[in-house]
């Protein structure tokens, strides 16, 4: 199991198309990848209804977590996507 | 009882040998159009919840496929619209793919559901979720809502709801619109709105004087009008004529064709019959906007919001970004008059950083004046700002405050004003204790501008961005009119200006008689200028004060417009 944490940069935080842009990528990497929010119960990073439903903020800190090959490079990328401002892009 | 904003009649006249219904509503502009019609669709019931006759196996395939297939469509319709609207359609396309709710419909199924309720209750759960999140995840409840109805109107094989898109032009015909469905119009293709609910500050009513689309809103009946039929749609006389014959068909599109050809709007200074100056300004909500409000006449701008500097940020922008801003728009209006109204927060436009409590009537609450006076800062940064960017340009920089509802918040905020630099310093007028001390407010302020939206609002008591009492909010009222006289009264005779700046200045028929009540400037979208300036060019001050003797008599909004209207087609009218 590999694990990354990631600070939510975009400025109002993981709600529709940040989100949608997230689990895209999550989607393309092909890794089930899991996010989890404080203590609370992990979600499917794929979803879009799961990651909106954790009412994700800027500043919130987040654990993305994957097994499997690749899962080193897919996180790393994942993480600095959600350390970007992605409401600026 | 019945609400008289929405009052409307059903008349059927005989003609040679058919009959012609005419529906009646509130016209929005002047327009015309012919076309045939096309309903919005019904939102859909909810699904039974009845034990299904098929295998969960059987449920289950039939759900991914419904789901997979609504979000291909909506895919491909996100395609097609381009711009913002991509974005959005693009999220809903995932919401229908999501792999949580799959997993949720699954369980669902396996319960004995049938796809159809096992959709409807996973996006339903998820709905509530966000709703119960409040603020932005709250709105993005209705995105849910649509993806549900698509997914349940697959599998039912029935039409999906929302705004049809047929490859012809069409006259749209629906209870009432809501800003979702008016995002994805096509105005290519919409020849007119028609709906039967909402008065003329309805979201419909605001777009269609925005967008210059054709409508007659709060139309008693049409939902009874069938797919194809062609009806001609009459934003004058706020009528909708089904069926008509093949004359009015062709008299209606030889006026259409004679207008078309006609030259361009009357511009030049807004002025009544006998030459009394009526400015007609523009109404704006950022500075680029400016140069097509010119295009269109605007004599200056009568309502600047400056909202939109402030809505995407967490802490007010700074001195020098503002005065970057406001020197832009200021420029436009070189020597013209520029009305800017300080932050409006609150209500309809929460900002976190004015005002972050939760309060159980936010119209009533810290909103306008108030909000700004708890954070004195900001205001002091947006006084000084303008009246930097004054300091630079040429244009006539005048400052007014939001809901201002005493005559003491008017003196704080004109001395404030004033300190930091600034000549012409007013206050809208809003809340009907303002405008019953008109005569004290204006002793202070230098000018008042009526916001007859809000004013209706909380005259009438009802909240302006509530469906269920859309009725209550005509300008028309008597009530609300006899707090514009109130004011205009006051303007005449402290010598002060009294503009409107409410979309009661956009309907051409009030503009006239707001001039009647001592109103001597009218602020609007661009789009509605032209009308309004040909219709006042139509009567005298007299005329218009004879209108509004008429509309303060009359009991109702739907009784004062009808009064009206019959003077002005009266033998004495010209």
């Amino acid at each position: 199991m590999t694990e990354r944490t990631a600070t939510i940069a975009s400025s109002h935080g993981l709600h529709a198309r940040p989100a949608s842009l997230f689990t895209q990528a999550v989607a393309k990497s092909g890794v089930k990848v899991n996010l989890t929010k404080a203590e609370g119960k992990p979600v499917n990073a794929a979803s879009i209804l799961g990651i909106i439903s954790l009412g994700i903020q800027s500043g919130d800190t987040v654990t993305l977590s994957a097994e499997g090959d690749n899962a080193e490079t897919v996180l790393d990328e994942l993480a600095a996507m959600l350390e970007r401002d992605l409401d600026a892009e | 009882m019945r609400s008289d904003a929405v009052q409307t009649s059903v008349q059927t006249a005989a003609t040679t040998s058919e009959r012609v219904t005419v529906l009646t509503g509130a016209g929005i502009g002047r327009g015309l159009a012919v076309g045939p019609v096309l309903r919005m669709p019904e939102p859909l019931p909810e699904p039974e919840s009845t034990p299904s006759r098929l295998t969960p196996a059987a449920e289950l395939e039939r759900a991914s496929a419904a789901l997979g297939a609504t979000a291909a469509d909506i895919r491909a319709r996100g395609e097609r619209a381009g711009g913002a609207a991509h974005d959005v359609l693009e999220a809903q396309a995932f919401m229908a793919e999501d792999p949580t709710l799959a997993d949720d419909v699954e369980v669902r199924v396996g319960g004995g559901l049938t796809a159809e309720r096992a959709v409807f209750e996973a996006f339903a759960g998820f709905r509530d979720l966000l709703v119960s999140m409040g603020g932005y995840m709250a709105e993005r409840a209705t995105d849910l809502n649509d993806v549900s109805q698509r997914v349940v109107a697959h599998l039912q094989g029935v039409a999906a709801p929302g705004i049809p898109d047929p490859d012809f032009a069409f006259v749209l015909v629906a209870s009432d619109l809501a800003p979702a469905d008016t995002a994805l119009l096509d105005l290519d293709k919409v020849l007119a709105l028609v709906t039967s609910e909402g008065g003329p500050t309805s979201h419909t009513a605001i777009l269609a004087r925005d967008k210059a689309i054709v409508a007659v809103v709060g139309a008693a009946g049409s939902l009874q009008l069938s797919d194809g039929e062609t009806v001609i749609v009459d934003a004058s006389t706020g009528t909708v004529t089904a069926s008509p014959s093949e004359d009015e068909v062709s008299a209606a599109e030889a006026t259409l064709a004679e207008r078309k050809a006609r030259p361009v709007a009357p511009t030049g200074a807004g002025r009544l019959a006998d030459g009394t100056l009526i400015p007609l300004l523009a109404n704006l909500g950022s500075a680029d906007a400016a140069a097509d409000a010119v295009a269109k006449g605007a004599e200056g701008v009568g309502l600047f919001r400056t909202e939109f500097l402030f809505l995407d940020a967490t802490s007010a922008p700074t001195v020098e970004a503002q005065q970057e801003q406001y020197t832009k728009l200021l420029a436009a209006f070189g020597g013209k008059k520029v009305v800017v109204r300080a932050l409006d927060a609150g209500a309809d436009k929460p900002l976190s950083f004015l005002n972050d409590s939760d309060e159980e009537n936010p119209a009533l609450g810290l909103r306008g004046l108030r909000a700004l006076r708890a954070n004195e800062q900001v205001l002091r940064d947006q006084l000084t700002a303008l009246a930097n960017a004054a300091a630079v340009t040429e244009a006539d920089l005048w400052v007014m405050a939001p809901m201002v509802s005493t005559v003491e918040e008017t003196r704080y905020f004109t001395s404030l004003g004033r300190e930091l630099g600034l000549n012409t310093l007013g206050v809208m007028v809003e809340v009907p204790s303002a405008a019953l001390l008109a005569d004290r407010i204006l002793a202070d302020a230098d000018f008042a501008s009526i916001g007859t939206n809000d004013l209706t609002q909380y005259t009438l008591a009802a909240d302006r961005l509530l469906g269920s009492v859309a009725a209550f909010q005509d300008p028309w009222h008597p009530a609300v009119l006899r707090l514009v006289g109130e004011v205009g009264r006051a303007g005449v005779a402290l010598g002060k200006p009294v503009g409107v700046c409410g979309e009661a200045a956009a309907d051409p028929l009030l503009a006239v008689v707001l001039t009647g009540l001592g109103v001597t400037s009218l602020s609007m979208s661009p789009a509605a200028l032209a009308d309004v300036r040909a219709e006042l060019a139509l009567y005298t001050l007299e005329q218009a004060q004879t209108f509004a003797g008429l509309a303060l008599a009359a009991n109702s909004a739907f009784e004062a417009r009808a009064a009206v209207l019959e003077a002005t087609t009266a033998p004495s009218a010209p």
